[in-house]
């Protein structure tokens, strides 16, 4: 009897862990921000170096913030996306890029477009580590009180912003 | 073989210029509780390496900033705290014992205790069976 029992069982708790180490998101980790005051940076904008930028300027209404830089070949993609969400006024967005030469920075957003009301210049990634960040693209949307409500890692899809962060806003509005 | 060998070389020295071109600390002991702090941290980019093996750019911010932190006198609690309340517990290559990962942590003695017991009641029931097979003597044979 427990000669089939046994290897029965051992082969079904492996099929177990494996059927959900398979269904598990192996990207995505959870952040432990969601729920936090967003971290207060002081950053030179894109648009203007000599200018610097707060995000505490923005407390008041809810703000997605997203991590990119030119370097990102996901972030080109996820580009169009973000230009969509901005065509449709969701919300505002702030582009934060890590790890960048100004340069090619102020070239992409004149020749692919700017969903950003304003982008700030993190070139040496001290003010991301504050954040967690750890592969660009990432976003995180931002509630009035400055608390981070959600995260993305990876490129987002107009998929991916109505499931998980849509339903943010709206819960938010009222 | 020789282009093999260059090939070889030529990799291995790419890696080594993605790693810092300077020493972080010139006293041996500072040297080694940075690395040995950089050992316990992971790369979340890369996953399987710490940050201290990762030649990931943003492996070297993050040895930057533990540099920086123990410059600023931080305990090695205090930098890994720092640490995972940015980037969470799987930033740490040794998780705390708590209740989401004792499993983790027990999973070496359960297998280790259920596999002690298998081979024993395995040699125990072999070597209380007469041997009927006079080819093949199997355990319990003298």
């Amino acid at each position: 009897m427990w000669r089939y029992i046994v290897p029965i069982a051992v082969f079904a708790t492996l099929v177990g862990f494996f059927y959900f180490g398979l269904d598990r998101d192996q990207q995505t980790l959870p952040s432990p921000l969601i729920g936090k005051p967003a971290p207060v940076f002081s950053l030179p904008t894109v648009e203007d170096p000599t200018k610097t930028v707060s995000n505490k300027e923005f407390v008041g209404k809810p703000y997605l913030l997203n991590v990119w830089g030119t370097w990102c070949p996901e972030c080109r993609y996820e580009h169009e996306v973000l230009l969509e969400i901005q065509r449709r006024q969701d919300v505002v967005i702030i582009g934060f890029d890590w790890k960048d030469e100004l340069d090619s920075a102020q070239r992409w957003l004149t020749q692919l477009g700017n969903p950003y009301t304003v982008t700030v210049f993190d070139s040496e990634g001290r003010a991301a580590i504050d954040w967690g960040v750890y592969g660009a693209p990432e976003s995180f949307l931002v509630d009035a009180q400055g608390i981070i409500v959600e995260k993305h890692v990876g490129a987002l899809t107009m998929q991916i912003w109505e499931d998980k962060f849509l339903p943010k806003l709206k819960e938010m509005r009222e | 073989m020789r282009a093999f060998i260059c090939t070889f070389l030529l990799l291995t020295g790419a890696l080594a210029f993605g790693m810092d071109a300077e020493v972080a600390f010139d006293d041996p002991a500072q040297l080694e509780r940075y690395n040995n702090l950089n050992q316990q941290l992971r790369c979340l980019k890369c996953r399987f390496e710490s940050i201290a093996d990762s030649p990931l750019p943003i492996a070297a911010d993050l040895r930057r900033q533990v540099k920086e932190l123990m410059i600023a006198g931080k305990s090695d609690e205090e930098i890994l705290q720092f640490m995972t309340e940015r980037y969470g517990e799987y930033v740490l290559y040794k998780p705390p014992l708590s209740s989401r990962t004792w499993l983790l942590w027990a999973a070496p003695v359960v297998l280790l205790v259920g596999g002690v017991v298998a081979a024993f009641v395995v040699i125990m029931r072999k070597s209380r069976l007469p041997d009927t097979d006079p080819a093949d003597p199997g355990l319990g044979t003298s």
